[in-house]
C-alpha cells in the first residue's frame, strides 16, 4: 500500500462530495462561475437518492390560490416544533419560488394547470394564513418529482461542463493544523486507487444515513458518509436524535408511498375502517405533519386497531380518487403498490407503516451552508473551507421534524447557497492552503486494516446488529430504559465494527470493502443518534419520549425552558454539547413557541 | 433456490465463468435483489451495483434468465431455476455483474441532453399547456439503466456510432418539449447513416424496458420528422 506522502494529488478550486440534488445544484453554481470543480459520487449522478423523491417541492408560487413565503415559513417553524433556526427558515422559504422557477427554466417537466402554470398539490403541514386550512404548495412532476429534478440538474451540469468523478467514494476529510478544510481523500472503486483531492473549498452533499435503521425508505447508498467523515475529523453532529418516520412506507418492504397520495385525497384507515386522523388532527386530518401522523398510526397499532391478521399495519385508501386521477397524478405509486404491496390501489387500500425516512440533523451549518462549530465560547464559528448542504447539513431548517416537500426545497436553496458561498470564499482566498504532511494517512490505515483483519466479523452481521438495535431502541416511540440500554448496545456494536473482516481482497470494484467503509460511517451516525436521543429529556417533533407524554407544564411534551436548544455530539468521548436555537428571523417577527395542533 | 452467476475478477481470473449458488431464501426475500444480497452475505466477493431497490435509480440492471431487467423489481417467485445471471450484454465487463457503461453514457451525452432555449428567461415559469406537457410522458421517466440499449443488436454492433434506444428516447424528449428551440439542430445531429438509422425496429428495447417506455415509438417519430423536413 502506498504511503500517505506518495498519494497522487489533484487540485481543484472546489470539490463537491455527492451528486444528489444539493451537490448538483452547488456544482452548477460553481461551474457556471468558471471555477474548476470536481464532483465525486459513489454512483452515477442520476442514481443518487434524490431520484426517489416523489411528491413535490414546496414553494409559495400561489398558482392554485393565495400563498406567500411568510405562511410557508410559519408552517416550517411550526413543523420543526420550534427547533428550526428561523433565519435559515426565512431564507429558504423566501428563496424557494425563484429556485423552482429556475429549475423550470432548466427544463424540469413539471405538471401543468390549464393556464400553463406549474401544478401544485396539497401536502402535510402546509397551510394558508398561519394554520387556517390546507394550501396547495407542492410543485410536482406526477409522483416522480425527485427523478425529474435530479435528471434536470444533471442535464444542466452537462450543459455547464461540470467534471464528474463517478464511482469514487470520499474516505476522509483533510484538515490542516489550523483546522481549516483543504480537501478529501477518495477511493476510485473501479481500480481501488486512493487519491487526494486538494481544494480551496470543500462541500459535503452526501445525503442522509437512513440505513442505520432496519426499516427504511432509504437507498442502500444512504450511509452517512459525510457525517462519518466529519465526525472522525472532530466536527460535531447536530440534532442527531431527530429522525423522520414517514407515515407511509409499504408494510414489510419499506418502500416509500408519497404523502402526495393524501395530498390528492387519500385517507388512512384503521382495522375498523375508521378515518382515525380526524381524532388526532381535526383541522389538517390526514395532512397533519409527518411526526403527528406517524405517532397516531403507531398509537392505533399499539392499541390493537391495526389492520391485517397481525394488526400491525394501517390502510392507505385511495381507490375513491378513481383510476383517472391515480394514473395521471400517482402512476409511480400504482406501480410500487402492485410490485411491493401486492395490491391494485385503484381497487384496494395499500398496507403501510411508519418507516425511517429522513435525518433532520447533520453537520452544523448556517444558512450560507458554511460549517460552524463552537469555539472559545462562540457556538457558531466558521470552519474555513468547509460547507455542507442537503440532508447531510443542518442549518437548521427542519428542526425536530421536516415538512413534506421541504427536503427538495432545502437541497435546491441550500445547494445554491453553498455554491455562492464557496465562490465568494474562493475569490477571497484564491490559493490552495498547503496539505498537511500526513494527509491521507488515516484513509490508508483504514483500508490497510480492512485488508489485514482476519477472524473478525462480517459487515453483514455487524450491520444487522446496528440496524436491529436502532429499530428496537430508537424508533417512533422512545422509552428511557430502552434508550439507556440502547446506548450500551450500540457502543458494543461500534466496538465490533472495529474488527470487520472482508473476504474480498481484490482491487477491482471491491464492493465488500465499500460496504465496510460505509458501515464505519453508519456506525458514527447510529452512536450519535442513540446518545443524543437518550440525553434529550422531552418530547419534541420526531423525538417522542413516552415518559414525557401529558406531563404537566410541558407543551405537547416539550420542555422549552430546558430543551429549546440544539444538540451537538462529538465522536471524541461521545461528548455532548448544546447551542441555542436562533429564534430571530432575518427580517420578520419571530414566531414564538406555542402549542402545536393540526 | 439455485443460481448460476457469471463471475469475473480481472485481478485473479483469466476469463469469466459461471458460479453456482444454492441458497435458502427467507420469506422477506421477495425480489431478485433481496436474493442477491442474501448471496452476498454468504459470499462477499460477488460484485454488483444497487441502490434504491425500488426501480427508480437504474443501478441493478442485469441479464436475468436471458432477458435484461432490474433485479430489484423482478420477483423471485416468477423466475425459472436455476436463475442464470449475467452482466448486461455488449458492454465490457469490469467485474462480475458490473459493466463499463462509458459508451452508453457517451451516446446519451451526444444528443445534447438539456433544454436549449436562448430567449431571455421570463420572470415566472415558461407556460406549457397540460396537452403540451403530456407529450413528455413516456419519455422523461427513463432511468438510464441501459436495459434497452444493451438488448439492441444494432447497439451491440455499433455502440460507438449508433445512439441506441435510450439516447434516442432522450433526444425525442427534448424535441417534444415546447420549451426547447433546437429541433432542427437536434435532427441535424442525428442525420447520419448510423446515429438514428441503425434502428431496424427489432423492438427488443420495448420488450425489456422496466419502466414500460417505448423507445421504438420515439425513434419512429424522429424518423418521421426527418422525412417531413426533407420534403
Amino acid at each position: 500500500m502506498a504511503s500517505a506522502s506518495s498519494l497522487p494529488v489533484r487540485k481543484f478550486d472546489a470539490v463537491v462530495v455527492g451528486a444528489g440534488g444539493s451537490g448538483l445544484r452547488a456544482a452548477l453554481q460553481l461551474s457556471s462561475a468558471g471555477l474548476k470543480v470536481a464532483v465525486l459520487s459513489k454512483v452515477f449522478p442520476t442514481r443518487s437518492h434524490t431520484v426517489a423523491a416523489q411528491g413535490g417541492v414546496g414553494a409559495s408560487l400561489g398558482n392554485m390560490g393565495e400563498d406567500n413565503w411568510h405562511w410557508h415559513m410559519y408552517d416550517t417553524v411550526k413543523g420543526s416544533d420550534w427547533l428550526g433556526d428561523q433565519d435559515a427558515i426565512e431564507f429558504m422559504c423566501k428563496a424557494a419560488p425563484e429556485a423552482v422557477i429556475e429549475l423550470e427554466h432548466f427544463g424540469m417537466p413539471f405538471d401543468r394547470n390549464d393556464n400553463g402554470t406549474i401544478y401544485q398539490r396539497p401536502f402535510g403541514g402546509h397551510s394558508q394564513n398561519f394554520g387556517e386550512k390546507p394550501v396547495q404548495r407542492s410543485c410536482c412532476a406526477a409522483d416522480r418529482t425527485g427523478h425529474a429534478m435530479l435528471h434536470t440538474l444533471y442535464q444542466r451540469n452537462v450543459f455547464a461542463n461540470t467534471q464528474f468523478f463517478v464511482e469514487w467514494m470520499a474516505l476522509d476529510l483533510i484538515r490542516d493544523a489550523a483546522g481549516d478544510v483543504v480537501g478529501v481523500t477518495a477511493l476510485e472503486m473501479e481500480t481501488g486507487d486512493v487519491m487526494i483531492f486538494h481544494a480551496k473549498a470543500t462541500l459535503f452533499a452526501t445525503g442522509g444515513a437512513g440505513r442505520i435503521y432496519a426499516s427504511s425508505t432509504n437507498a442502500f447508498i444512504n450511509t452517512g458518509d459525510g457525517l462519518g467523515m466529519a465526525a472522525r475529523a472532530g466536527i460535531p453532529l447536530e440534532d442527531m436524535e431527530f429522525w423522520q418516520f414517514h407515515p407511509t412506507g409499504v408494510a414489510g418492504a419499506g418502500v416509500l408511498i408519497t404523502e402526495g397520495v393524501r395530498g390528492e385525497g387519500g385517507i388512512l384507515l384503521n382495522r375498523d375502517g375508521e378515518r382515525f386522523m380526524e381524532r388526532y388532527a381535526p383541522t389538517m386530518k390526514d395532512l397533519a405533519s409527518r411526526d403527528v401522523v406517524s405517532r397516531a398510526m403507531a398509537t392505533e397499532i399499539k392499541e390493537g386497531r391495526g389492520a391485517g391478521p397481525n394488526r400491525d399495519y394501517i390502510l392507505l385508501k385511495l381507490d375513491h380518487l378513481g383510476p383517472d386521477v391515480i394514473n395521471k397524478r400517482l402512476p409511480g405509486i400504482r406501480e410500487i403498490a402492485l410490485k411491493f404491496g401486492n395490491v391494485d390501489c385503484t381497487k384496494e387500500p395499500i398496507p403501510v407503516v411508519p418507516t425511517c425516512h429522513y435525518q433532520m440533523g447533520g453537520i452544523p451549518t448556517n444558512y450560507l451552508a458554511e460549517v460552524v462549530v463552537p469555539k472559545d465560547g462562540n457556538p457558531s464559528v466558521i470552519v474555513p473551507g468547509f460547507y455542507a448542504a442537503g440532508e447531510c447539513g443542518c442549518a437548521s431548517i427542519h428542526g425536530a421534524n421536516r415538512l413534506g416537500t421541504n427536503s427538495l426545497t432545502d437541497l435546491l436553496v441550500m445547494g445554491k447557497s453553498a455554491g455562492d458561498s464557496m465562490i465568494k470564499f474562493i475569490r477571497e482566498n484564491n490559493t490552495h492552503k498547503p496539505l498537511p504532511a500526513d494527509a491521507g494517512a488515516i484513509s490508508l490505515a483504514r483500508i490497510a486494516a480492512l485488508d489485514a483483519t482476519t477472524g473478525g466479523e462480517s459487515v453483514h452481521a455487524v450491520g444487522d446488529a446496528m440496524r436491529q438495535t436502532m429499530q428496537a431502541h430508537c424508533g417512533v416511540f422512545r422509552f428511557p430504559d430502552m434508550l439507556e440500554e440502547g446506548v450500551t448496545k450500540i457502543k458494543e456494536v461500534a466496538e465490533r465494527a472495529k474488527q470487520l473482516e472482508i473476504k474480498d481482497k481484490s482491487k477491482v470494484f471491491n464492493t465488500a470493502r465499500i460496504e465496510a467503509l460505509e458501515l464505519q460511517n453508519l456506525i458514527e451516525v447510529a452512536v450519535a443518534t442513540m446518545v443524543s436521543a437518550e440525553a434529550r429529556k422531552e418530547t419534541r417533533g420526531a423525538h417522542d419520549r413516552a415518559d414525557f407524554h401529558n406531563r404537566p407544564g410541558y407543551v405537547n411534551g416539550r420542555d422549552d425552558q430546558n430543551w429549546l436548544k440544539h444538540t451537538l455530539w462529538y465522536k471524541d468521548g461521545n461528548k455532548l454539547d448544546y447551542k441555542p436555537v436562533n429564534l430571530t428571523p432575518l427580517t420578520v417577527e419571530s414566531f414564538a413557541p406555542k402549542a402545536r395542533t393540526y | 433456490m439455485k443460481f448460476q452467476i457469471l463471475r469475473f475478477d480481472p485481478d485473479v481470473d483469466q476469463k469469466p465463468y459461471f458460479k453456482e449458488y444454492d441458497i435458502a431464501l427467507e420469506p422477506s426475500d421477495r425480489m431478485l435483489l433481496d436474493a442477491l444480497i442474501r448471496i452476498k452475505s454468504i459470499d462477499d466477493t460477488l460484485a454488483l451495483r444497487r441502490s434504491c431497490r425500488e426501480g427508480v435509480c437504474g443501478s441493478d440492471a442485469m441479464n436475468i434468465n436471458g432477458k435484461n431487467g432490474l433485479a430489484c423489481i423482478t420477483k423471485v417467485s416468477e423466475l425459472k431455476e436455476p436463475v442464470v445471471l449475467k452482466p448486461l450484454p455488449g458492454l465490457p465487463i469490469i467485474r462480475d455483474l458490473i459493466v463499463d457503461m462509458t459508451q452508453f453514457f457517451q451516446q446519451y451525452h451526444s444528443i445534447t441532453p438539456f433544454v436549449i432555449n436562448n430567449e431571455p428567461a421570463p420572470e415566472k415559469e415558461r407556460l406549457q399547456s397540460p396537452q403540451e406537457r403530456l407529450e413528455l410522458d413516456g419519455l422523461y421517466e427513463c432511468i438510464l439503466c441501459a436495459c434497452c440499449s444493451t438488448s439492441c443488436p444494432s447497439f451491440w454492433w455499433n455502440p460507438d456510432k449508433f445512439v441506441g434506444p435510450a439516447g434516442l428516447l432522450a433526444a425525442y424528449r427534448f424535441i417534444a418539449d415546447t420549451r426547447d428551440h433546437a429541433t432542427n439542430e437536434r435532427l441535424d445531429n442525428l442525420e447520419d447513416p448510423y446515429r438514428l438509422f441503425r434502428c431496424h425496429t427489432i423492438m427488443n428495447c420495448v420488450d425489456v424496458c422496466p419502466k414500460g417506455l417505448n423507445p421504438s415509438l420515439a425513434i419512429g417519430k424522429i424518423k418521421e420528422m426527418m422525412l417531413k423536413r426533407a420534403v
